[in-house]
């Protein structure tokens, strides 16, 4: 097993050089950072020369990415443009941990930057997740069990239109409902927009009321495309031989289920929330955006609008890190639940 | 050696009453009328059509048919094990100790499932869990319908294993199927389905999947353990060479229907219906010549999309008479242990025929090509 | 022939009893016939285009880009059923004229994801070994790189042009695709009909046009149906997001960028173009349910 964990490594590290070289090549197609330098204009064009070699952008193609990737502290740098590269340079590369400066907030590390969003957008993100497992396995199962009920047949309709549902519809009319409506007869409406109303504070009640809304249209799709998944999984597994043994040696339908068939299906489940769960720290784009909550989806957003690549390449390789991780530990996973499995 | 007079369970006979080798009160299972359909996006098919038979306790019977002829279905949908839907009981009652399995509710179904039914299936490789382990699957049931506490259930599955010839079963009670032998699986689904001491032992092609000379094991194991444990037994098989050795009744089944039924030396040697006569020809024999060609039925078993209207083997008989397509034939008793369903082969013209030909095998395997 | 011919048909049995079997097409059109939820949303896809293509005809492009401040997000009345938008356009006009744009960047980049996944997945299962090292990789790389993200990126790279907004759509999802199509081709190459081609020297072109491809069409039918499903929500994401085809061309998307400032004041100006993407990807969701259970009779939850 722990070879097998070497070899997936080793495997994974090529794989993300490329993915993080075809990223960095998209980066410096994106724009001319120094074009806005994060909203403040920089109109001069000697100032503009400069900042464009003091950030190393008039440097060609590797050498930018293999200072961002390893630094530049071992090479000499031309910092005061007199075409001598003198200065030793100060970046320690995205292997050592240097994530490279923020453009859009001076003087910030695109990690801490990163790092700010981070717990606002796992609340969200877990939050969400743990409602999508939950509920995809209750509705997923259940419609199994009662394959073509008139409830299953409610179920599968619904879930056909949470999963044709484009997210962003979801919630516009879940605050038109909620938020708009609600208020205007004069119920008890929720609210709509950010992580906590400034003038009570960011107390948990704050949040938690103002998670409600997002986590819904997150989960809305997420479950309706899973439970659909489940429920054929299940199906799949209850139409198994090992499944009808069990019957025939009188056990109960409740300990077949739970204890012959959900261990199996658990399998192609476990690929599912791997998945979810590496991208968990991406936040929700369309989510984040419409309800103004400060996660790493927004911070993705603003940041690519305004060309800071540090911060949108440290989010992104953040991301890939996570699937590759993530795909290793569903494999690992796998092979706790299926003992046919041996990787060695 | 089994009794030759045959246990007629149901059906008072046409010509006079028949005699009973066991004690007709004594009967164990007793299966009438049973039909069961599948709902197919295609179609309805028709899969065992108004079959009715009787197992007394202790006997061992066999039930011959070509796969898709509806042996393993009866079964299964007695023990309420076939999917529901598409598949439905239309018809008929299976009463096992005074109760009527088909409409018994599926919680007292689940007490005759595995204590007094049990039913070995055909693939040890899917029929087993396969991410749990041997122990797991053994004690379960006991657990379950005994009570056992888990030291206690794990003895007895031990016990079960060393009785089916497990070697080394204490340490294996922690393996995965995928651990054992195909042989060896089939051992364990056995010793699994043994554990609570069921009254009858369903067995559906328990050796097909196996090579031949653990073919014989197997055979040799469950004929054991029934003669140790003195439960009924009933074998599902499409090889009536397994059957000769341990049956002492057998049922021959074809398109859902049963076309003959006899203790197993009037069946050998005095086989009526037609499709019996072609499967004894198609048993490949070592006194026969080498050079000799193993025979085969033409034609292949009817779509069960078509009830069809007449004999459903007319399509593929030699001795078809224009009867045979428009009515279909019920079992004629022709003595107190044999039925068969044939129009022709039991009207006397035919049996006087016969006696003048050298019986069944010259006849068919000259007819048959 | 006459050989053929001369062969008796003893071996019929009962087959005079019953119809004469029906090919793969046929049986699949049957099937996909009896998916009640996939006929409607076959003919709910029918009626768009005609909302889309026929609507086009009466209410004109000139017509949906015609502004008239007067009419700021005046509500749905008998002369604009629809209502209008913030800057006094008519949204029933809009949404016609969007509608066009936005199916046919579904079909056109759905038809540029199919040809490059199927061409990638080709070439990897037939040739295998070091062609199939590489494009593998290559497409994990891909599938490593989170999507959504990916396609933003890559929108704002190329500006708000319908063009290259269905090929950024088109390299950017081909890797299921070319999984599938590679697990066909490992398959099917092995069989003996391909065995047997290759033996009497048929070209590999021919090979895989021919013989290869053709076998392999029922899971690629279904995945190309699904990726225009797929390509209208993402032109839908990412216009929403500002990032899409840019105005005054109206699609589905891009009418409903910034409308959620208006969720309480216009709500027309959201739920027109938002029930519409709804509508469309809705039926060819369950017309891809239907063809994969028509196509492949084995998948079919029974």
């Amino acid at each position: 097993m722990g070879r097998y964990i070497i070899r997936r490594i080793l495997q994974a590290i090529p794989l993300l050089f490329f993915v993080s070289i075809i990223l960095f090549f998209l980066m410096g197609q994106l724009g001319d950072p120094v074009a806005t330098m994060g909203g403040r204009r920089v109109t001069r064009p000697a100032d503009r020369e400069r900042l464009t070699r003091q950030l190393g952008l008039d440097q060609p193609f590797y050498k930018q990415y293999l200072y961002w990737l390893i630094g530049n502290d071992w090479a000499k740098i031309d910092m005061d443009g007199d075409g001598v590269a003198e200065t030793s340079g100060t970046r320690l590369g995205i292997l050592r941990g240097d994530f490279g400066n923020s453009l859009m907030k001076r003087g910030q590390s695109a990690w801490d930057v990163i790092w700010e969003r981070i717990p606002n957008t796992l609340l969200l993100m877990l939050t969400a997740e743990v409602v999508i497992v939950v509920f995809a396995l209750l509705i997923g199962i259940f419609s199994a069990l009662r394959q073509y009920s008139l409830a299953d047949h409610v179920i599968t309709a619904v879930s056909f239109i949470g999963f044709s549902t484009p997210i962003f519809f979801f919630a516009l009319v879940s605050i038109y409902i909620f938020s708009v409506n609600f208020k205007r007869w004069g119920l008890p409406s929720l609210p709509a927009v950010g992580m906590f109303d400034p003038q009570v504070g960011k107390t948990p009640g704050q949040v938690a009321l103002h998670m409600v809304l997002p986590v819904m249209t997150i989960a809305f799709v997420s479950i309706a495309a899973y439970s659909r998944y489940i429920r054929s999984t299940m199906l799949e597994v209850m139409n198994q031989d090992y499944v009808r043994t069990a019957k025939a040696k009188g056990l109960q339908g409740r300990q077949i289920l739970f204890v012959h068939a959900l261990k199996n299906a658990s399998l192609p489940i476990v690929t599912l929330i791997g998945l979810d769960l590496a991208l968990l720290l991406g936040g929700a784009l369309v989510t984040e955006r419409i309800f103004a909550w400060p996660g790493m989806g927004r911070l993705f957003l603003d940041h690519m609008l305004r060309f800071d690549v540090p911060v949108v390449m440290g989010i992104l390789i953040i991301l890939s890190l996570m699937v590759v991780v993530f795909q290793i530990l569903t494999d690992l996973t796998y092979a706790v639940l299926d003992p046919r499995i041996r990787y060695d | 050696m089994p009794d030759p007079t045959l246990a007629r369970p149901h059906d008072p006979p046409r010509d006079g009453p028949l005699r009973y080798a066991h004690d007709p009160s004594r009967l164990l299972l007793d299966i009438r009328n049973l039909e069961v359909r599948f709902n197919t996006p295609e179609g309805v098919v028709y899969a065992v059509n108004d079959i009715s038979y009787g197992i007394h306790e202790g006997e061992v019977i066999a039930i011959v048919g070509e796969s898709g002829c509806g042996k393993s279905v009866s079964m299964m949908s007695i023990l309420g094990l076939i999917p529901k839907p598409p598949g439905e009981i239309a018809g008929g009652t299976a009463t096992f100790m005074g109760r009527d399995l088909l409409t018994l509710p599926e919680s007292d179904l689940e007490q005759v499932r595995g204590i007094e039914i049990a039913m070995v299936f055909q693939d040890s490789m899917t029929s087993l869990n396969p991410v749990l382990t041997i122990s797991r699957q053994m004690t379960e049931s006991l657990r379950r319908h005994y009570n056992m506490t888990d030291e206690q259930a794990t003895a007895r599955a031990i016990e079960l294993l060393e009785l089916v010839g497990i070697p080394d079963a204490e340490r294996r009670m922690s393996d995965y199927p995928h651990q054992f032998s195909g042989g060896m699986r089939q051992r364990v689904m056995i010793a699994m389905m043994l554990a609570c001491n069921p009254s009858l032992l369903i067995a559906d092609e328990p050796t097909t999947a196996l090579d031949v000379t653990i073919q014989a094991q197997i055979v040799e194991l469950v004929s054991r353990m029934r003669e140790r444990l003195g439960m009924a037994l009933i074998w599902i098989t499409h090889d009536l060479g397994v059957v000769a050795g341990l049956a002492e009744r057998v049922i021959v089944m074809y398109a859902g229907m049963i076309v003959e039924e006899a203790d197993v030396d009037s069946l050998f040697d005095n086989p009526h219906h037609p499709y019996t006569m072609a499967l004894l020809a198609a048993l490949p024999r070592v006194d026969r010549r080498r050079d000799n060609r193993l025979n085969s039925i033409p034609g292949s078993p009817p779509n069960l999309l078509n009830k069809p209207r007449g004999c459903p083997f007319a399509p593929r008989c030699i001795y078809t008479i224009d009867r045979c397509r428009s009515e279909r034939p019920p079992l004629i008793p022709l003595s107190p242990t044999q039925r068969t369903a044939c129009w022709v082969t039991t009207s006397d013209d035919f049996k006087y025929e016969r006696r003048q030909d050298s019986g069944y095998e010259s006849q068919s395997a000259g007819t048959y090509e | 022939m006459t050989t053929l011919d001369a062969t008796p048909t003893t071996l019929t049995g009962s087959a005079d009893e019953l119809a004469p079997p029906l090919t793969f097409r046929q049986m699949a059109w049957r099937r996909f016939r009896r998916h009640r939820m996939a006929m409607a949303g076959a003919i709910t896809i029918i009626l768009l285009f005609i909302y889309a293509f026929v609507g086009g005809l009466i209410y004109t492009t000139a017509d949906a880009n015609k502004t008239d401040t007067s009419q700021r997000l005046s509500p749905p009345s008998m002369e604009h059923p629809f209502g209008t938008d913030t800057v006094g356009r008519d949204v029933l006009a809009r949404t016609i004229q969007g509608g066009r744009i936005s199916l046919m960047i579904g079909l056109t980049a759905a038809l540029l994801e199919i040809i490059i996944g199927v061409m990638i997945g080709a070439f990897a299962g037939f040739f295998g070994g070091f062609t199939d090292n590489v494009l593998m990789r290559f497409t994990e790389a891909m599938l490593i790189i989170p999507s959504l993200f990916l396609l933003i990126i890559m929108a704002r790279l190329v500006g708000g042009n319908a063009f290259w907004i269905v090929i950024i759509f088109g390299l950017t999802s081909w890797m299921y695709v070319a999984r599938i199509v590679r697990a066909q081709f490992l398959s099917l190459k092995e069989n003996d009909y391909i065995l047997a081609a290759r033996s009497i020297g048929t070209p590999t072109r021919e090979i895989i046009f021919r013989h290869i491809l053709p076998n392999s069409m029922a899971p690629i039918v279904v995945a190309a149906t699904l990726a225009v499903a797929t390509a209208i929500l993402s032109e839908a994401y990412i216009s929403f997001l500002g990032m899409g085809v840019q105005p005054p061309t109206a699609t589905w998307g891009n009418m409903l960028d910034g409308s959620y400032n208006y969720i309480e004041s216009a709500p027309w100006l959201w739920i027109f173009p938002g029930l519409l993407i709804l509508l469309t990807v809705l039926s060819i969701n369950f017309v891809g349910d239907g063809l994969r259970d028509a196509l492949d009779p084995r998948s079919r939850n029974v």
